[in-house]
């Protein structure tokens, strides 16, 4: 297949700033995502993590700056896969939202079937797999678009506060999915606010603060020798303002 | 032939008469829902999912439509089809075709109005979502046709029962010939203006009885789809 030969990573943003009437979402962002450990995106309510992930996954396209995947700048859709802060989940069962997600993968037909259960079981939701899809509990939903995200078998999976409405058996579980995923070469850009999750999963952190980057190191380093007074309280739990 | 029987009697006794006149209107009206939906369905579809100058007073004409006098479609159909007019050579005018096309007009606008605004929010809700997982255009049209399969039907139903209950494009375009473009309601008007109460009763209370039937439909189909799907 064509499409396996091209990679989306590195993935570089280039002065990127996005912008919607006279908010402006990011602000003049450089950042580049390369191959290996989770980065995870942190940052205030309204830093514009969820803008960034969009940006990343070529949802919206950039006001100003460009994007790449490696080295092109279509945003024709390569190996990405994206977790949404609020998912969709189709008018379907929850066995035939991950199957939709595995069809527009390109999943030949005579293996859906198989491939749904695996993906069903692999994030715990195997017995809910003939359930009407938006009747799940919001955690439920998410675990849901999970596998729907990792049917599409990405290179880059982004995911968006992908633990906030789990429970906490639900969000382990879904972390170790996660560490999973990433073992096997999935490149994770995630964006969270628990700082927990974050020291368990990181390999480094971008830190947001009002569309600008103010940080971007190692996960050691941010949380050791922060580099910005933001950072600095932003990981004592008090408020960047 | 109906003197002396009153309404009741008439349906019970299934009356040949009132049986194929009852069969006539339901296949014209079906037809011109079915040709609606074939126009309307793509045609709402496309308003909901493109973008192009002069769209908004597409839309607002598209809306406006669904409120077209009957009469007036019908006047129009006639002009067209009428021998002198530029579709007269087809020799359609006070036909059952005549009719179909006169009805379809009728309902086109229902089911594309319904279907552009249903379709709309969809996309809405469903565009990252689908743009994520690298949904085509042709993908997206048909996911988000089967993902509101329920409302566009309820839409349908809503075109038949305009459809089925108007009288005054297909006395217009049809003639109201007896035995070949009589529907329920022309009979209705001519009856009732001839003093023959009881098929003209017994008719009302058949389209009445079928309206009920498509709107109780209509409930138990989102009932249904609400428990099925939500
Ligand atoms: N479509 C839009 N139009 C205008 N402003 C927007 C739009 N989308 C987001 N914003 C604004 O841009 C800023 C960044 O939003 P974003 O969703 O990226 O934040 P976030 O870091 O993900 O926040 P949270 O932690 O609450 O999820 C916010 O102030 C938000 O109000
Ligand atoms: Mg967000």
């Amino acid at each position: 297949m064509m499409r396996a030969a091209l990679t989306d990573l590195p993935l570089i943003l280039d002065r990127v700033s996005l912008s919607a009437g006279a908010t402006t979402m990011l602000d003049r962002l450089n950042l580049a995502i390369t191959p290996g450990a989770p980065t995870l995106v942190l940052g205030p309510n309204g830093a514009g993590k969820t803008s960034l992930l969009r940006v990343c996954m070529g949802l919206a396209a950039p006001s100003a700056g460009t994007v790449s995947w490696g080295g092109r700048t279509d945003r024709g859709l390569g190996r990405r896969a994206m977790l949404l802060q609020k998912p969709v989940m189709l008018r379907r069962s929850v066995a035939a939202n991950v199957a939709y997600g595995l069809a527009q993968a390109g999943c030949p037909r005579h293996r859906r079937a198989a491939r749904t259960e695996e993906l069903l079981d692999r994030v715990g939701l195997l017995g809910l797999a003939a359930r009407p899809a938006r009747r799940l509990s919001g955690g439920e939903q998410q675990r849901v678009a999970l596998a729907r995200a990792l049917a599409r078998e990405p290179e880059i999976l982004l995911l968006d506060e992908p633990t906030a409405s789990l429970d906490p058996a639900a969000t382990r579980h879904v972390e170790e999915i996660i560490l999973m995923a990433s073992q096997s070469g999935a490149k994770i850009v995630m964006a969270s606010h628990d700082l927990g999750q974050v020291r368990r999963l990181a390999g480094d952190v971008v830190f947001l603060v009002r569309g600008r980057l103010c940080e971007h190191a190692s996960a050691g380093d941010f949380f050791d020798r922060p580099a910005s007074a933001e950072a600095a309280v932003f990981i004592h739990g008090e408020l960047v303002l | 032939m109906s003197e002396g029987l009153n309404a009741w009697q008439l349906i019970a006794s299934g009356d040949a008469t009132l049986i194929s006149i009852v069969r006539l209107s339901l296949t014209i009206t079906l037809a011109a829902v079915a040709v609606a939906a074939v126009v309307g369905l793509p045609l709402g579809a496309l308003l909901a999912l493109t973008r192009f100058p002069g769209r908004s007073a597409l839309v607002v004409l598209v809306n406006g439509f669904m409120g077209l006098p009957p009469v007036v479609v019908g006047l129009t159909v006639y002009l067209l089809l009428s021998r002198s007019g530029p579709l007269g050579a087809f020799g359609l005018l006070f036909t059952p075709a005549a009719m179909v096309i006169a009805q379809a007009l009728l309902v086109l606008p229902i089911i594309a109005a319904l279907t552009r605004q249903t379709i709309e929010d969809l996309w809405r809700e469903y565009r990252d979502e689908l743009t994520a997982m690298g949904v085509g255009p042709p993908g997206r049209v048909a996911t988000l046709l089967w993902d509101s399969r329920f409302s566009l039907i309820t839409a349908m139903l809503a075109g038949f029962g305009r459809a089925a209950a108007e009288v005054g494009t297909v006395m217009i375009v049809g003639g109201n010939i007896e035995g070949f473009t009589r529907t329920m309601t022309t009979t209705i008007a001519l009856e009732t203006s001839k003093g023959d109460l009881p098929l003209a009763m017994g008719l009302g209370a058949i389209l009445i009885g079928l309206i009920l039937a498509i709107n109780a439909a209509a409930w138990g189909l989102r009932v249904w789809s609400e428990q099925r799907v939500a």
